[in-house]
């Protein structure tokens, strides 16, 4: 096929359509990003009545009654956790993953399940988990008669618990399928070559593997991140009292009929395109470091 | 994403190291022990619990299950509302399915057999998979500028005189969740896909036109048979999520539409949790079948 010199001839129908399917992708979100641009007299369709930056700032001032500020740290905070999270758990699981892994077959199904289940029951169980747990404690302390202890205890459900280990059963699936990516191309005779030099298994890790894995393991950490970043339907029923901030957006599509919230699209997918961005400048420097050591 | 294996690697490139294995797995293991396996079983488990305004009520009861179904059995009444809403929900999923497999299906094509360099290649497949990082509430809002009431298609039909009025119909309807699903989630579709077909011997394509196979019959006996692992992860994603999605539906039907994922939510917002425990299972149960039924036609584990 690829020795033929002429295209075929369902070549520019099929390439009509792909060109198509791009512009059905991208179309409707460069249009609001342009119209967060709106001047202050503009709404929320075309045409454009000025150019400003006035629903952005806007936006700084809050929606009204959303602290939009607040949501923006809580869920940079959440996805940098889920981050380094998601990097050291996958790592470990894809090295236990190269060796006899006793239940291993088991765990992967129970990984393919996670990712596959639908959401909202995640999210459910999750919720009710947390909630249970409360009503334990809750009869433990009164048992114990030490009412004055539950005074300051409000939920276990937060951010850094309940809605933690919800994202982690969204990002993890993804990092362990890249790690066997991984380890799949993965040359093991350097790792024998450090251990016949006598180095140790961390060593070995350290100084062989890692360097080998790290754009991979760079990925998965973008990976982890921005599905954290974005998650709304494992997040919903496993968080407490506050929202995230593609949560509180949820909220405000109903509610907010200005271009203000066209001008927080473009600032979420700024942040999501800005992690994307650093990943593959950081992936480009490791690869250029590795080609200039080996010569 | 380019290649997947199965679980069981080069378990030979470091033998007889199965303890220190199980300390590296053991983390990862926790987290899913913890926030998946028991989240699962208690929703099992709550869902025969009976429940007041206030509080949960540990117990065994089928009341749940049968408040679900009420007026279930009455032929001469119509559908109940669980059914109508099961109803709707399996319509979007396989609209959904259907449209995303075509295009994903063409798109997936496209690259794979007919963009010549690997370089270009690249580029495009890693185009149509960047909008996937966009929050997906921004790209279901998005749609609002051009369907809306004054919406750019609505402006381009009216300057052409081709219509009076505004098409009322645009926005927040079954076609507003339909179109919403489809930018969504063909990416779900593309990926495995493209990665089956990338897979597919070139000699085997050349063969079946030597052998006299015309575009058609090299398309639909050689490149689909062999790109079927690809075409069902795909539909196990699309037909998943959809019948799972609230938020979708929810924003792009103008929260008029029923979805059993959301009627969970509105039943855990108004703390019922039994009710929506039991609805959880019920849903578990139909999705299962589905992947089940899927996962008749192929056996992913052995082609991952």
């Amino acid at each position: 096929m690829r020795l033929r010199e002429t295209r075929p001839a369902s070549f520019w129908p099929l390439a009509i359509f792909f060109a198509l399917f791009v512009l059905f992708m991208y179309g409707p979100m460069f249009v609001i990003f342009i119209l967060s641009f709106q001047g202050p007299e503009g709404g929320l369709t075309f045409p454009m009545r000025g150019v400003s930056l006035h629903w952005f700032a806007k936006l700084a001032e809050g929606l009204g009654v959303v602290d939009i500020g607040a949501a923006l740290w809580r869920s940079l905070g959440l996805g940098v956790a889920v981050m380094l999270c998601t990097v050291v758990l996958s790592v470990l699981a894809g090295l236990a993953f190269r060796k006899r892994l006793a239940g291993g077959n088991t765990l992967f199904f129970i990984v393919v399940a996670s990712l596959i289940m639908p959401s909202i029951i995640v999210s459910l169980g999750i919720g009710l988990e947390f909630r249970l747990f409360d009503n334990g404690i809750k009869a433990v302390v009164e048992w114990l008669g030490m009412e004055s202890a539950l005074e300051g205890y409000g939920t276990s459900l937060g951010l850094f618990t309940s809605a933690l280990g919800a994202h982690l059963t969204w990002t993890l699936p993804f990092g362990l399928l890249i790690m066997f990516a991984v380890f799949n191309r993965f040359n093991p005779a350097y790792e024998e070559a450090a251990r016949d030099l006598g180095a140790t298994p961390w060593q070995g890790f350290a100084h062989v593997v890692l360097p080998l894995i790290a754009p991979s393991v760079v990925g998965i950490g973008m990976f982890g991140f921005t599905l954290s970043w974005d998650e709304i339907a494992r997040t919903s029923q496993a968080i407490g009292d506050v929202n995230t901030l593609p949560l509180e957006l949820q909220g405000l599509t109903s509610t907010v009929t200005t271009p203000s919230i066209y001008a927080l699209g473009t600032v979420t997918t700024v942040v999501s395109f800005a992690v994307m961005g650093i990943t593959l400048a950081l992936v480009w420097a490791l690869g250029r470091r590795r080609k200039g050591r080996s010569g | 994403m380019s290649t997947t294996s199965t679980p069981s690697l080069p378990a030979a490139a470091v033998p007889g190291r199965s303890i220190a294995a199980w300390w590296q797995a053991a983390p990862f293991t926790l987290v899913f022990a913890l926030f998946f396996i028991i989240p699962l079983a208690l929703i099992v488990m709550v869902s025969f619990w009976d429940f007041n305004e206030y509080e949960l009520l540990p117990g065994f009861t089928f009341k749940n299950y049968v408040s679900i179904f009420a007026g279930c059995g009455d032929a001469s009444e119509g559908l109940c509302v669980t059914l109508k809403t099961y109803y709707s929900t399996l319509k979007f999923s396989v609209l959904v399915w259907l449209i995303t497999l075509v295009i994903g299906f063409t798109v997936a094509y496209f690259l794979a057999f007919h963009v010549r360099s690997s370089g270009m290649q690249t580029l495009l497949f890693v185009l149509c998979t960047i909008p996937f990082w966009t929050s997906n509430v921004i790209r279901m809002i998005s749609w609002v500028p051009l369907l809306g009431r004054n919406g750019l298609v609505n402006q381009t039909l009216m300057g052409m005189n081709l219509v009076e009025t505004p098409i009322e119909w645009l926005l927040f309807s079954d076609f507003s969740v339909v179109l919403a699903f489809v930018h969504l989630y063909t990416m779900f579709m593309i990926v495995p896909i493209f990665n089956s077909m990338m897979r597919i011997d070139r000699s085997l394509i050349e063969a079946a036109s030597d052998s006299g196979a015309s575009g058609w019959q090299t398309l639909w006996n050689v490149i689909v048979p062999l790109s079927r692992t690809g075409i069902i992860i795909g539909s196990i994603f699309v037909l998943t999520i959809v019948m799972g999605d609230f938020v979708t539906i929810g924003v792009m039907g103008g929260q008029q539409i029923a979805s059993v994922g959301k009627i969970i939510q509105v039943q855990t917002s108004y703390l019922q949790f039994p009710l929506a425990a039991a609805n959880a299972v019920i849903l578990l149960a139909v999705v299962l079948m589905i992947i089940w039924g899927l996962t008749r036609l192929v056996d992913i584990r052995k082609e991952l």
